[in-house]
C-alpha cells in the first residue's frame, strides 16, 4: 500500500463514520418527503379548484361568467343563496365563493365596472397554503378575459378602462372562524409572514445554538479532563445539570435576542407589509397569549438542553460534540421548513403527528396559532413539550449518576478493551 | 476509625470483571500507595472510591461513610486527583482556585481557601495568568494545590507526578507529605516505586483485580529478600 493510500485510508476512516452519516441519511429522507409534499401541491395546482357561485345577476355577462368557472373549476354550489352557498363550498373543502350582484351584467354594459364579492375560505396561513387561491385568482382572471372580449365583440364604442378591467372584487377571508372583510388570502398570508418566516427562524437559531453550547460544554469538559474533578466535587449532579442547562439558555436567549434585532429589521426592510396593523383584523396578541409563547419558548428551549445534555454524554472530545450536534439541527429545520409552508391544520395526519412529535415545532406555531385562538393546541404543546424536557433531564440525572459520564456505553468487547486501557 | 474501609470490592463492566473482590484498609492519617502493572484496576479501585464509579458487589465506607448510601457526604471529606486531570482552560489559575473552593466554603473562609492554593501551587505571578498558557507542570502543581487547599479528610491521588521533571516531582511530594502530616490521609497510585518507597507508611500491590500483597516497604521488601519496592513489584507480578 502507497503512502498516500495509507493516509487517505486513515482520513476516511476518520471521516465516515456512522455519526457523519446519519445525519446525512434523515436528511435526505427529510428532502425527500419535503418534495413529496411539494408533488402534492403541484397536484393541488393541477386540479380544478372547488368554487360555488351565487348568481343574483342571471344576465349575459354573469352567464359568461358561469361559463368560464364551470368549465375550469369544480362547481360546489350554483344558486342565489350565499350562506347556503358558503355552507356547500365548505363542506365540499373549496376554496371561494364568488357572488355576482344582481346589476351586474347591467353595470358592465351600461359602461361600468361589474363588482363582484369573493369570499374565501383559506384552510392555512402557510406559504403553499395560499397556492388553491392563486388558482381561483387565475380563474377571476380568465373570468375577466372573456367579458372583456364579449365586450369587445358586442360594443365597439365602451370605455376601454372598463373593456380591459370589466370586473372589480371585494374580497372576504374567512379563516378558522374569523370573518375579515377587504382581507385577501394573499394579504393575509403576507400579513402573518413575520410570524411565519421570523418566528421559527428565531427558534431555530436559538436550539441550534444553545444546543451547541451545552453539547460543546460536554465535549470540553471530558477533552479537557475536568469531568472527573467536577464530578467529585460536593455539588449535586443534579446541580451539575442545571447549571449547565440556565447557563446555556440564558446564553442562547441573549443570542437570540441579538439574532431577533437583526433579522426583524431585515424582514422589516424588505416586507411591505411592516405597516399592516394586525389588531384591526382581530389578529393581535394579548398578555396571555404572549405569557404562553413565552412559556412555549421556554420549555422548548429546555426540551432542547436536556436532550443535547443526553447527547453531549456521547461527546467523547470537542470534535464528537460537533458532530453531535446534527441531530438537534435536523430536528429544528425540519419544523422551521414545514410551519414556513403549510399551517399545522392543513397537513397530512403523519406529517402534524411529527410535527407534535418533535419538541421545537410548539413555539414556532404557537404565535400564529393563538392569533386563530387555538388555545388546545398550544397548551397540549407546552404540557408535551415540558413532560420531554422532565423526562430528559431525569435520564440526564440518571447518566450523571452512572458510569456512563467516565465510561461510554457498558456494552461490548470494544469498550471493555477500552477500560482495560484506561484502567 | 479507619479512614477508607474495602470490603470484597467487585467491580464490572459489563461481562468484563475489573477488580475482583479486594479488601483493604487505609488508616486515617496514613499515606497508603495502590500500585500494579497497567490494567490491574489501580484506577478503578481508586475512582471507586473517588464516587465517579458504581460499586458492583462489595462495600467501601470512607470515615464511617457508606458510598452507595452516601457518596455526597464522601465527597465532601475528599478530593481526587485524576492522572490525565486537567483545568478550565479559559480561567485564570486564581479563578479556577476560587471556582473549587467556593463549592466548599464562602466569603472569607473561601478566599482563605484559594491563598492556600496559591501558596502550594507556588506559580508567583503566573498565577493571574490563563491555564491555557500554563506548561504541562505548572498546571499539575495547580490541580494538586486544587486538590491539597481544602485541606480533605482523605486525598487520593492517581499518578501524582506523572509527566513531570525531577524538581517539580521533588516539591510536589514534599508538599503532599506536609499535607499528610497534618492529618490528611492520602491514598496514591504511581508507576513510580522510588515515589512510592519514598512516601507511603503502607503498600498494597494490585495485579489482575486481586491484591496479591499487602505491607510496609520495608515488610514488602524483607519478605521477597529484595532491596526496593520495585524489585518486589517485579518478583510479585513475573511470579
Amino acid at each position: 500500500m502507497s503512502s498516500l493510500t495509507n493516509i487517505v485510508k486513515k482520513e476516511f476512516r476518520e471521516m465516515l463514520t456512522k455519526s457523519t452519516i446519519i445525519p446525512v441519511i434523515l436528511m435526505a429522507v427529510m428532502f425527500g418527503y419535503l418534495g413529496s409534499m411539494m408533488g402534492d401541491v403541484e397536484q393541488e395546482v393541477s386540479a380544478a379548484p372547488v368554487v360555488g357561485l351565487v348568481d343574483l345577476d342571471d344576465g349575459v355577462i354573469s352567464d359568461i361568467a358561469f361559463k368560464v368557472l364551470n368549465a375550469s373549476s369544480d362547481m360546489a354550489y350554483n344558486g342565489t343563496d350565499v350562506d347556503a352557498g358558503l355552507e356547500e363550498v365548505k363542506e365540499a373543502g373549496g376554496v371561494a365563493l364568488i357572488v355576482l350582484p344582481a346589476n351586474f351584467s347591467s353595470d358592465i354594459l351600461n359602461g361600468s365596472r361589474g363588482y363582484i364579492e369573493v369570499y374565501w375560505m383559506m384552510a392555512g396561513a402557510g406559504m403553499l397554503d395560499a397556492i388553491s387561491s392563486s388558482s381561483v385568482n387565475t380563474l377571476l382572471g380568465s373570468m375577466s378575459y372573456s367579458i372583456s372580449a364579449y365586450l369587445v365583440n358586442e360594443s365597439g364604442e365602451a370605455d376601454p378602462a372598463v373593456v380591459l378591467f370589466p370586473v372589480e372584487r371585494s374580497d372576504t377571508t374567512i379563516f378558522q372562524g374569523k370573518v375579515m372583510e377587504d382581507v385577501s388570502p394573499e394579504f393575509l398570508i403576507t400579513m402573518l409572514s413575520a410570524q411565519s418566516f421570523t418566528v421559527p427562524f428565531i427558534i431555530m437559531m436559538i436550539i441550534i445554538m444553545a444546543g451547541g453550547m451545552v453539547i460543546s460544554s460536554m465535549g470540553l469538559e471530558k477533552e479537557n479532563k475536568t469531568l472527573e474533578t467536577l464530578l467529585t466535587l460536593p455539588v449535586s449532579r443534579g446541580s451539575i445539570v442545571s447549571g449547565k442547562l440556565v447557563a446555556s439558555a440564558l446564553v442562547g436567549l441573549v443570542m437570540a435576542g441579538i439574532y431577533m434585532v437583526g433579522f426583524n429589521y431585515y424582514m422589516t426592510s424588505i416586507e411591505t407589509s411592516a405597516e399592516i396593523d394586525l389588531a384591526k383584523y382581530g389578529l393581535d396578541l394579548g398578555p396571555v397569549d404572549f405569557v404562553l409563547v413565552g412559556v412555549s419558548v421556554f420549555v422548548s428551549l429546555l426540551a432542547a438542553l436536556s436532550m443535547c445534555m443526553v447527547l453531549g454524554t456521547y461527546a467523547k472530545n470537542y470534535k464528537s460534540a460537533q458532530t453531535l450536534t446534527m441531530p438537534i439541527t435536523l430536528l429544528a429545520i425540519i419544523p422551521m421548513f414545514i410551519t414556513m409552508f403549510k399551517d399545522f391544520g392543513t397537513l397530512p395526519l403523519a406529517l402534524q403527528a411529527v410535527l407534535f412529535v418533535i419538541p421545537f415545532s410548539h413555539p414556532m406555531m404557537a404565535m400564529r396559532e393563538l392569533m386563530f385562538g387555538n388555545y388546545a393546541l398550544v397548551l397540549a404543546g407546552i404540557a408535551y413539550v415540558a413532560a420531554f424536557a422532565v423526562v430528559m433531564i431525569a435520564i440526564t440525572v440518571w447518566i450523571f449518576k452512572t458510569d456512563r459520564l467516565l465510561t461510554g456505553s457498558m456494552k461490548g468487547k470494544g469498550l471493555a478493551g477500552l477500560l482495560l486501557k484506561r484502567r | 476509625m479507619s479512614a477508607i474501609e474495602v470490603r470484597d470490592l467487585v467491580k464490572d463492566y459489563g461481562s468484563f470483571r475489573a477488580v475482583k473482590g479486594i479488601s483493604f484498609d487505609v488508616r486515617e492519617g496514613e499515606v497508603f500507595g495502590l500500585i500494579g502493572p497497567n490494567g490491574a484496576g489501580k484506577t478503578t479501585t481508586l475512582r471507586i472510591i473517588a464516587t465517579l464509579l458504581r460499586i458492583s458487589s462489595g462495600s467501601v465506607q470512607v470515615f464511617g461513610k457508606d458510598l452507595r448510601r452516601e457518596p455526597h457526604e464522601v465527597r465532601k471529606i475528599l478530593s481526587y486527583l485524576p492522572e490525565d486531570a486537567g483545568a478550565y482552560k479559559n480561567l485564570t489559575g486564581r479563578e479556577y482556585l476560587q471556582f473549587i473552593a467556593d463549592f466548599f466554603a464562602s466569603g472569607r473562609a473561601a478566599d482563605e481557601i484559594v491563598r492556600k492554593g496559591i501558596e502550594i501551587a507556588s506559580l508567583s505571578d503566573r498565577i493571574d495568568d490563563k491555564v491555557d498558557t500554563y506548561s504541562k507542570g505548572m498546571t499539575r502543581r495547580l490541580l494538586v494545590s486544587r486538590a491539597l487547599m481544602t485541606e480533605p479528610k482523605l486525598t487520593i491521588l492517581d499518578e501524582l507526578t506523572s509527566g513531570l521533571d525531577v524538581i517539580n516531582a521533588q516539591e510536589i511530594r514534599k508538599t503532599v507529605n506536609a499535607i499528610s502530616e497534618k492529618g490528611t490521609t492520602v491514598l496514591l497510585s504511581s508507576h513510580n516505586m522510588l515515589e512510592v518507597e519514598l512516601m507511603c507508611d503502607r503498600i498494597a500491590l494490585i495485579n489482575d483485580g486481586r491484591i496479591v500483597e499487602l505491607g510496609t516497604p520495608a515488610e514488602l521488601k524483607g519478605k521477597h529478600s529484595a532491596s526496593n519496592i520495585e524489585e518486589v513489584f517485579t518478583k510479585v507480578v513475573m511470579a
